[in-house]
Formats: C-alpha cells, sequence, structure tokens
C-alpha cells in the first residue's frame, strides 16, 4: 500500500504543532504563553520547509487514491503557510498577552491544515472533513473577541457555513449513490454512464458547499459581516486563506472527478465567476468602512479567481495562472489588511485622511496593496491577472474576460476613494487621534507584504515555473 | 545603456527619497536636473550611435518571464529614438521650470523622475507587457501629479483622468493577449509580432485585436469621442505636470499605432484605414473648432492639442489606404506623423508652461481679465507668440515641416479627408490670433487681486530657461528637418512596407 507519511510532512507538522499547543497551553502561566506562537511560527517554517524539498519529488497520491501531492497541493501549502506566518505576525499587536492567546494560534493552526487538506483532498469524504477542519475553528475565531458584533459574526457564519454543508453532504451522498465510490478517479470513470440530472444536482450541492469557504456569491452573505465584526487579523484570515483551499478543492474535484461531458460546470463556474466580480464590486462602491470594503472586494476577487477554474479543463495556461494568482491576491490582500491592523482607530475611509503625512511609509504600501489589487503592474496580481485573461480568452471565454476588465476599471473607482483621503491634508490632532499605530507587528506585516505584493510580480520570471504542471489524477 | 537611460531617473527618485526631510528644497529640483541634462546627453549619445538604416538599434533582450512569453526587450528605431530624444528635452525643461516649485518639493521630484524613466522605458520597449507596464504605471504617476499639485478641482479631475485611461489602459492589454495567444509560440516580443503577423487572414478575431488595441491607444491620444478626459485634466494639472502629459503621454497613444497596431495588423488596418481617417479629421476640425470655443487659456490649448493629434491619426490611417498612392507618399504620412509627434511636444510643451507662468501672476487661466500684457511683459508675449506661430504650422517651424508633411502624404489616398483637415489649419490660426490679441493687445488689464494691484513681473530666469530651448529645438526642426528625418525616413519606409505586405 502507499500508505506514506513522507509527503505529508507539512500537514502532521501542523497538526502536531496544535495538539501540542493546546495540551500545553493550559498548563502554561498566562504572560507565557507566547511560546505557543513560537510554536506556530515554527511549524508553519517547518511546513515551508517540508514543502519546498516535497517541490523537488515527484507527484504522488498517498492513502489509496485520497490525498494527492502535486503541484496545485504544494502551491497550496505553500501560500497558506505564508500566510499564516503574516497573519501570526499581524496578530501580534493585538492578541499578545491576550487571556486566550492560545486558543487563538491553535484554532489558527487547525483552519490552516484544513485549508491545506480541502486542497489536498483527491476523495469527497476527504474533502468533506477538510471543509470541517477549516470552518469550525474559523467560527469560534470569528467570535474570538465575545463581544456583540463578533458573536453576530459568528452565529452568521456558522448558520450560513452548516446550511451549505448539508448541502455538501447531500450532494455527496448523490454523487456516491450514483457513481459507486467517492474517490475523484473512480467518479471520473464511473460517472459517465450515470444519470445526467442526479450528477448535475450533486456536483452544484458540493459546489455550493466550497463556494462557501471561498466566499463566492451567492454563498458570500458572511463575508461583509465576519470581515466587520470579528477582529482583523481574524478578518485577514478568514477572507483570505480558506479561499485558497476550497478553490483548489472546486479545481481539483471538476477537473478530476467530473468531465465537462457529464455536466456542463465550466459554463456554471463561469456564471459563478461573473456573478461573484459584477456583485462584490457593486456592493463596494459606497462602502464608507474599509473593512466591508475590503470584504466585497475580496468577493469581487472570488470571481477572478473563478475565471482560471471555468477554464481549467479548456486551457493549459489555466492551472498555473490560478495557482500564481493565490500566491498574489493572498500577499496583497494581507498587505491591505495588515495596514488596517496597523490603524486599529481608523474604521472609515474618511479616517485616514492624512496618512501620506503621518505615516508615508504606510501609506505607500496601501498604494502598493490597493493598486495591486486592480492589477497596476509590476505586482504581483498584475501578472497573475494578465495570465488568468490569456487563459480565459485561450479557452474561449473572451465574453468572460471583457467582463473581467470592465470590473476591474470598476474596482479601480472604490480603491481611489479609499486612497484619494490619504493624501489630503488633515489638522495634525485629528492625524494623532485616529491615526494612531497598533505597534510594530502590524507595520512589519504591513512592509513584508507590501514589498513582497511587488516582488512576485517583478520575480515573476522565477515563481511562474513553479505553479507549471498538471494535477494528478 | 537603454537600461541605464531608463533606471537611472529611478534610481534617483529613490536616492532623494531616502534624502534627509530637512534637505532645501532647491537640492532636490537641482539634483533633478542634473539628472535629466545627464539622460539628455547619454540620449544624444545613442542618437549619434544609431545607424539610420530603419532597423532596431542598441537593443537588450534578457529573459523576465519566459513561462509567459514576457522578456526584458529595448531598443530603439527611427519611430522611438526621436520621441526618446523629445522625452528627454522636455524633462529637462520641465526640471528648470519647477525651480519654482514650493510645495511639497521632495515627492514632487520624485514623482517626476519615477514618470521620466516610466515615459522613457515606454518608448524603448519592445515587448508587449513591458510596454503596458510603464503605459499604466504612466497613468498612476500622472494620477497622483495631478491630485496632489493642481488647482481646485484637481481630484474629481484626476479620478476621471485614471478611470478614463486606464479603461483604454485595459482595453490595450486584452488587445495585447489578443495577439499573444495568435502568434505561435506565444510571445508578447514585438519584433517577432512584427515579424511574423500572426493574425494574417484571421478576418473577425484580428478586427477585434485591432478594435481593443484602437480603443486603448485613442483613448490615451485622445481622439474624438474619447478626449472628454483631457480637458479637466490639463485644465487642473500643474502647469509642469500639464507639460509632461501633453508632450509625452498623449504620444504614447499615438506612437503605440506606428509601433503596435500598423506593423502587427497590416492586413486589419488596411481593411479599417479609412476609419482611422474620419477619426482623425473628426479630431482636426472639432478639436479646432472647440478650441475657438474656448474662454479658458490653458482649455483652449488642451483642445488644440486634440486637433494636433487629429493630423496624426490622419497620416497613419493615410499610410494604410493602398489604393491611388505609392510607397513614397505613404512613407511621407508617416515621417510626417512622427515629426508631428516631435514638434507638438516641445510646441505645446511650451505653451503649457507659458500658461503656467501666467497663472502664477494672474491666479486665473481666463483670457477675458488679461489684456495688454504685451507692453507689461515683453518676453513672455514674445515666447507666447512664437510658441503660438509655430503650433499653427507657420513656415520655419516644426509644425510646418510636419503638417506640410502629413497633407502631401496623405492627398492621393484620401483626398476629401486632407482637404477637410487643411481647413483645421486656418481654424488653428484663428484659435492661437484671437488668443494672442485678446491676451497681448489691447489697454493693459490684469486680473484684481483681493486687497491690493498685483504684481505682473515678467518671465524669470528659470521660466525662460525652461521654455527658450523647446522653442529653439522648434525653429531648428523648421529649418533644418533633415537630422531628424534622416533618422526617421528609413524606419517611415519600413513601416510602410511592412503595412502593405
Amino acid at each position: 500500500m502507499n500508505e506514506r507519511l513522507g509527503p505529508l510532512i507539512p500537514e502532521i507538522v501542523l497538526a502536531a504543532s496544535a495538539v501540542i499547543g493546546l495540551l500545553a497551553g493550559g498548563w502554561l502561566p498566562r504572560q507565557r504563553q507566547s511560546v505557543i506562537r513560537l510554536m506556530a511560527t515554527t511549524a508553519c517554517s517547518a511546513g515551508l520547509v517540508a514543502t519546498a524539498v516535497a517541490m523537488t519529488q515527484p507527484a504522488t497520491v498517498d492513502f489509496g487514491t485520497s490525498y494527492a501531492v502535486d503541484v496545485a497541493t504544494n502551491a497550496v501549502r505553500i501560500v497558506v503557510l505564508v500566510a499564516t506566518l503574516l497573519v501570526i505576525c499581524l496578530s501580534v499587536d493585538t492578541i499578545d498577552g491576550h487571556p486566550r492567546e492560545t486558543e487563538f494560534y491553535v484554532l489558527l493552526q487547525l483552519a490552516a491544515l484544513g485549508t491545506i487538506m480541502l486542497a489536498g483532498a483527491n476523495d469527497l469524504l476527504l474533502a468533506f472533513a477538510g471543509y470541517l477542519l477549516a470552518s469550525v475553528p474559523g467560527y469560534a475565531l470569528a467570535g474570538f473577541r465575545k463581544d456583540a458584533s463578533g458573536t453576530e459574526a459568528a452565529l452568521k457564519y456558522y448558520l450560513v457555513g452548516a446550511l451549505l454543508g448539508v448541502f455538501m453532504l447531500t450532494g455527496i451522498t448523490l454523487l456516491y449513490g450514483v457513481g459507486r465510490s467517492t474517490s475523484y478517479p473512480h467518479l471520473h470513470a464511473s460517472l459517465g454512464s450515470a444519470p445526467h440530472g442526479v450528477v448535475a444536482v450533486g456536483v452544484i450541492a458540493v459546489v455550493a458547499g466550497l463556494l462557501f469557504k471561498i466566499g463566492g456569491v451567492p454563498a458570500h452573505f458572511w463575508v461583509p459581516d465576519v470581515t466587520e465584526g470579528s477582529s482583523t487579523a481574524v478578518a485577514a484570515f478568514v477572507t483570505t486563506v480558506p479561499k485558497i483551499g476550497g478553490l483548489a478543492a472546486l479545481l481539483r474535484l471538476l477537473m478530476v472527478a467530473i468531465s465537462p461531458a457529464a455536466v456542463d460546470w465550466p459554463m456554471l463556474v463561469a456564471i459563478l465567476a461573473a456573478a461573484s466580480m459584477t456583485l462584490g464590486n457593486l456592493a463596494a462602491f459606497f462602502q464608507s468602512s474599509v473593512k466591508r470594503l475590503l470584504a466585497y472586494s475580496t468577493i469581487s476577487q472570488v470571481g477572478y479567481l473563478l475565471m482560471a477554474v471555468a477554464v481549467a479543463s479548456s486551457s493549459d495556461l489555466a492551472v498555473a495562472s490560478l495557482l500564481f494568482y493565490f500566491a498574489a491576491y493572498a500577499i496583497t490582500n494581507l498587505g491591505a489588511f495588515a495596514v488596517v491592523a496597523e490603524l486599529p482607530h481608523a474604521a472609515t475611509l474618511a479616517d485616514y485622511r492624512g496618512l501620506a503625512r503621518r505615516q508615508p511609509g504606510l501609506a505607500t504600501v496601501l498604494v502598493v496593496c490597493l493598486l495591486g489589487l486592480v492589477g497596476t503592474p509590476p505586482t504581483g496580481v498584475f501578472l497573475g491577472k494578465l495570465e488568468i485573461f490569456t487563459a480565459t480568452i485561450d479557452g474561449g471565454y473572451a465574453w468572460l474576460a471583457i467582463l473581467a476588465v470592465a470590473n476591474t476599471i470598476a474596482s479601480l473607482f472604490y480603491y481611489l476613494r479609499w486612497l484619494a483621503p490619504v493624501f489630503l491634508y488633515s489638522p495634525a490632532d485629528h492625524r494623532v487621534a485616529v491615526l494612531r499605530p497598533a505597534g510594530r507587528w502590524s507595520a512589519l506585516a504591513a512592509y513584508v507584504a507590501g514589498t513582497a505584493s511587488v516582488a512576485l510580480g517583478i520575480a515573476g520570471g522565477v515563481i511562474l515555473p513553479l505553479a507549471a504542471g498538471t494535477l494528478l489524477r | 545603456m537603454l537600461t541605464a537611460i531608463v533606471f537611472m531617473p529611478a534610481v534617483a527618485a529613490i536616492v532623494l527619497l531616502v534624502a534627509p526631510a530637512r534637505t532645501p528644497r532647491t537640492a532636490f529640483v537641482w539634483s533633478w536636473i542634473l539628472v535629466s541634462v545627464v539622460e539628455l546627453l547619454l540620449v544624444v549619445i545613442v542618437w549619434v550611435g544609431y545607424r539610420p538604416r530603419g532597423g532596431f538599434g542598441w537593443t537588450e533582450n534578457v529573459a523576465w518571464i519566459p513561462t509567459a512569453g514576457v522578456g526584458y526587450r529595448v531598443g530603439v528605431d527611427g519611430l522611438s529614438l526621436p520621441l526618446v530624444a523629445l522625452t528627454a528635452v522636455l524633462f529637462v525643461a520641465v526640471a528648470i521650470y519647477s525651480l519654482r516649485e514650493t510645495r511639497r518639493v521632495k515627492s514632487y521630484v520624485c514623482l517626476f523622475l519615477f514618470l521620466q524613466a516610466v515615459c522613457l522605458g515606454l518608448f524603448v520597449a519592445l515587448d508587449l507587457i513591458l510596454f503596458f507596464v510603464f503605459f499604466d504605471l504612466s497613468i498612476v504617476a500622472m494620477f497622483f501629479l495631478i491630485a496632489g499639485w493642481g488647482h481646485e478641482a484637481a481630484r474629481a479631475a484626476a479620478t476621471k483622468f485614471f478611470l478614463y485611461t486606464f479603461l483604454g489602459s485595459l482595453a490595450l492589454l486584452l488587445g495585447f493577449i489578443g495577439l499573444y495567444l495568435a502568434a505561435s509560440p506565444h510571445t508578447f516580443d514585438m519584433v517577432v509580432l512584427t515579424r511574423t503577423d500572426p493574425l494574417a487572414g484571421r478576418g473577425a478575431y484580428a478586427g477585434l485585436v485591432l478594435f481593443a488595441l484602437a480603443l486603448g491607444l485613442a483613448v490615451k491620444t485622445p481622439t474624438v469621442p474619447f478626449h472628454t478626459w483631457l480637458p479637466p485634466a490639463h485644465t487642473e494639472a500643474p502647469a509642469a505636470g500639464s507639460a509632461i502629459l501633453a508632450g509625452v503621454l498623449l504620444k504614447m497613444g499615438t506612437y503605440g499605432f506606428v509601433r503596435i497596431a500598423m506593423p502587427m495588423l497590416p492586413d486589419t488596418w488596411r481593411r479599417y484605414a479609412v476609419v482611422f481617417i474620419i477619426v482623425g479629421v473628426i479630431s482636426v476640425i472639432y478639436g479646432a473648432l472647440v478650441a475657438l470655443a474656448q474662454t479658458s487659456f490653458k482649455r483652449m490649448i488642451a483642445y488644440t492639442s486634440v486637433n494636433h493629434m487629429g493630423y496624426i491619426l490622419l497620416a497613419v490611417g493615410a499610410a494604410g489606404a493602398l489604393s491611388g498612392t505609392d510607397t513614397q507618399a505613404r512613407s511621407l504620412a508617416v515621417t510626417g506623423a512622427v515629426t508631428q509627434m516631435v514638434s507638438h511636444g516641445l510646441l505645446t510643451g511650451a505653451l503649457f508652461l507659458l500658461s503656467g507662468a501666467l497663472y502664477d501672476r494672474g491666479h486665473t487661466y481666463e483670457m477675458a481679465d488679461y489684456s495688454g500684457l504685451a507692453a507689461r511683459t515683453p518676453v513672455f508675449a514674445g515666447l507666447t507668440a512664437v510658441a503660438a506661430f509655430g503650433s499653427l504650422g507657420l513656415p520655419g517651424f516644426s509644425g510646418f515641416i510636419a503638417e506640410f508633411q502629413i497633407f502631401t502624404g496623405s492627398l492621393a489616398s484620401a483626398t476629401v479627408a486632407t482637404i477637410v483637415a487643411v481647413v483645421g489649419i486656418l481654424l488653428t490660426a484663428a484659435v492661437f490670433l484671437c488668443a494672442l490679441q485678446r491676451i497681448f493687445l489691447g489697454p493693459l488689464r490684469l486680473p484684481d487681486a483681493p486687497g491690493s494691484a498685483r504684481a505682473f513681473p515678467d518671465l524669470r530666469a528659470s521660466e525662460t530657461a525652461a521654455v527658450v530651448p523647446l522653442l529653439v529645438f522648434a525653429v531648428a526642426i523648421g529649418v533644418a528637418p533633415r537630422l531628424l528625418l534622416d533618422v526617421i525616413e528609413p524606419t517611415a519606409r519600413i513601416l510602410t512596407q511592412l503595412v502593405a505586405r
């Protein structure tokens, strides 16, 4: 049998660190809990090293056909672990010395682990396990502050997640019923002769569950509330990380298990992409709260990511473009959230008035990240968008690419609404009161993310080949 | 060499960024002037070292993102070298003019240095994505210049400018992707795309690609009906920004036509050449008529830009209309178009700097508020008159050389259009003569400052030093055009052959 643990070292390290952290946290004195943070950081770094080693090895499928370690899994591992490190960094200022510090980092690691499992799962049941593991810590994190808005956010997050989780489980049951297996390669073989209607309903139900993780329309209702209601570090995490696992899971499910001849899923995903980018943008237009604006902006970004999934079977460029966009999007989005975390007292767009004068470095990071999210060269998102647009046109969905261009221009409008006050003059006392920095760690995260966002674009020639490859069947 | 030219201003900007805030403000401007002068010298070396046979010189080719078909490829030929030189000259002038800038000089100089790098990079780029990177960054830099140092309504104008030209740039990107996917193997290399003509015989697809490219470039140029961002952007921008916007950034659109649209889509270009001719003529007449109706001096100059860009579009359109013409006429039209880009950059750049000087003194652009300035400010009046006459196409100036070639080259293939466009010259003459008469002749009248009469001195040394070289170059091209034409003509001939294949 192929029950080797070697290829799974990144997952094992993360799980071990979370479990040990949870146990050790109960015994540690309250002011010494930063040990757990150090352990989480070490686990993520070790996972990165292990993944780097794994990338030099040929791709494998382990534990029967249930877990694939290929280019997509490795890319998601790297992006998720780096993103988790960044979130840990930007959370230090608020979480350090918190009575439940241990719980925070344990939940963070479990959610990251679930996300990676979603990406690697080559079996419907394992994918659902990953879905739960990525979701449940997220509910707890959303309500971590135990205040009214956090509780509301957690409840909403939980209810939507539970509802769509049941959908997903129903879909899995249906596909298992007609496909006689939950393993993707087997499903691919057996679904061709299965009744079309049942397969279609099953696929849609599973996609609905994954769409909740992704935060795409129409399963996006939790995103703005959770982003606004929970603390900035949690918001940064749940709008960035689980989405990546969800998209990778969607990609793997559709590419490996469902042939486009059985269900016309490219069109389904294309419509979801169009809806996500358009509705997300329209809703973002006149937001005055920075966190809500970022929340809707992430919904519209999901649209661009889904474009690549839609053409995954018809264009050779799609998988690499999606994986590269994961990295660019995660870094850039976290950079924007890090700026928000560094300025905890500035909640509305108008509060950013005068930031350029008071903190020119932070203002630069904000400009880089917001214009990066639009896709201004030479940031990483530009290269990602270029690749995704190319793949989309190559895959025969030119209308989707044109819609994405129109949406990109529309999105510029609300990003500029945020950037404009940054360069305005404001009275000094306003700046002192509202633009009080949170601490060094959030600022560090912001600078690292801003630099990486540009570096990813300029060094794209080195990084893009790493995303090349095909999914293992 | 070209890499040094492109990135030196950017490096200088970074160095200045980390300079302590207490550095005196003139130190920043002087370092900018120094950098621009060195840039100009380097460009002169490139110019001298370029052998005018029409092909690319000083090329560099480094793999950048090979998996995406993107490379760092730069080089100059007879189409880009004049524009590189124009950019270098114009930035020296603007740097000198900016000696009088007092607001947040450090960021101002750094932004301009960044913009300088971006502009030079665009003209030497031989890779579509490299071209696009610079194209987009020019919008970003200009947005911050307008928003940060503009007049009252600058923020709205800057946002409009950004949204509008960003729309254009993304349409351009779609066109680039269309070209990329058609090429086999996929590449963004301009030289390869030009040589292989990947879209030959791809009817509707090629038409759509040309439509996307033309839309993007037409917004940037701008031509009617995509020009509506230009007047507010120009009116609200600081004078130095306007000079660069008109002198260099508008050329990015017209340069895109001769560098990308024409040689890479020759048969499609020929099929739709008449569209460009018509749009060009409409821009010529419409721009001139609207300029005639303006009461603001700066807005008026902005609309004459629409008019002047119309001539270029007419010429490039005529170069694609094969019937009833020969290679020589078409190559003359292309040469005229490139000469017009250089000439417009010099003369309109000078006019915008002069309008800035006017605003500094009177705090308004309204022509009705001024009268009889010739007596009070003879140098200002003289230079403005020279620039205006040059701009309306008087013989002896670069504008005449350019427009003469455009008309001669276009007459055979687009007879009616050319005749209509000649009327545009008359209208432009009326525009400038009226403006000169209103501002400079008649009894002296100055806009009232609140409280006391406003001092209205003549041009200061820095302003004169900024404007005079631009006019000297314009006259030099008008009197001895061979220097410029010897570089342009061989490449124009090659381009004409490429379009005719």
